[in-house]
């Protein structure tokens, strides 16, 4: 499995594309409140999108098993919905934790990033939830460093996430990103009986989707019959944050943050 | 967006060399599939005609790892 290293040039362009994707997650933070249906948080995105001169990376994104294509231009899973929420109808209440992810092309180079945001007042429970998991993001700005195996720094978001008595999925994963979405290597946010095969070595210049995907309860997630929306097995609440990253010596540079001061 | 980590059902066709085998998965096709580590450990047995389940790698659809045998 070879992983790309990409050059100045080209981050700078997977940068301006991460740009967009941030700008467009602070527009649905702000539009998140009770009333709002997940469709209209597609169109508002969309329409961001167009203004920017970028293309959702989702829609028609073909299914890893053959299903339909994805028919959503962004993803929104309500609550017990982890990812890939097909938006709609639905409208999100007081207390609806409201998972986000984004992902766009732009000037041909992609950018992936997601949030969970707390609709109103949540249980204090689900709060802590969505923080370990934001948390979890934090650890690779400071530990995924180049020289490092990647092993360790998933090692280490795992034992922030199961120390706070959450758990961490296993059947999805974050990934390589550039030209495409999906590129090399396959990114966990564990520690799994075969990573002696999938770690691998993290040098400056990869560039990682990264996405924790932590459950309040059971670790166990089913695929519901729409063929794309994941749940979680007990129907309990689950966060899932995600930024692109660069490695570089000192850590990992996130392309999809805002700018230096916007920063919320 | 959360990369699937793909596992399908298969059957063992066939013992090659050096612990690799080909497996007919449900839908058909055959794939080319070595034994996962946690698996070899373990000393579980594959032989024809078992059913397994096989993890494709999501670059390469006709390579996979067996990380399970039914029954």
């Amino acid at each position: 499995m070879t992983i790309s290293t990409k050059s100045a040039e080209a981050i700078e362009k997977m940068r301006a594309a991460g740009c967009v994707v941030a700008e467009t997650l602070e527009l649905l933070r702000e539009l998140c409140r009770p009333g709002t249906t997940t469709g209209q948080l597609d169109a508002e995105a969309v329409r961001l999108f167009g203004r920017c001169g970028a293309r959702s990376l989702f829609l028609g994104q073909p299914h890893p098993r053959g299903g339909r294509p994805y028919p959503g231009n962004i993803c929104v899973s309500v609550n017990e919905e982890l990812v890939h929420g097909i938006p709609g109808p639905r409208a999100v209440v007081e207390g609806d934790i409201v998972s986000v992810d984004v992902g766009v092309q732009k000037d041909g180079w992609c950018a992936d990033a997601a949030r969970t945001f707390a609709v109103g007042r949540v249980p204090p429970r689900v709060e802590e939830l969505l923080a370990a998991t934001a948390e979890a993001l934090q650890v690779v700005r400071r530990e995924a460093r180049a020289g490092v195996f990647w092993s360790a720094v998933a090692g280490r978001m795992q034992d922030l996430v199961e120390r706070r008595g959450f758990s961490v999925v296993r059947e999805y994963v974050g990934h390589g990103i550039g030209r495409e979405m999906w590129e090399p290597p396959r990114v966990p946010n564990f520690i799994g009986a075969d990573m002696d095969r999938d770690d691998f070595l993290l040098a400056e210049g990869m560039t990682l989707a990264v996405e924790p995907m932590v459950n309040l309860g059971t670790r166990y997630v089913r695929e519901q019959g729409d063929g794309w929306t994941v749940v979680t097995a007990d129907g309990r609440p689950c966060a899932h944050f995600e930024d692109t990253f660069v490695v570089r010596r000192d850590g990992a540079e996130p392309l999809t943050r805002p700018g230096p001061g916007e920063e919320r | 967006m959360a990369k699937d980590v793909i596992k399908v059902e298969g059957k063992v066709v066939e013992a090659l060399p050096n612990a690799m085998f080909r497996v007919e998965l449900e839908n058909g096709h055959r794939v080319l599939a070595h034994v996962s580590g946690r698996m070899r450990m373990n000393f579980i047995r594959i032989l024809p005609g078992d059913q397994v389940t096989v993890e494709l790698s999501p670059y390469d659809l006709s390579k996979g790892r067996i990380v399970y045998r039914a029954g």
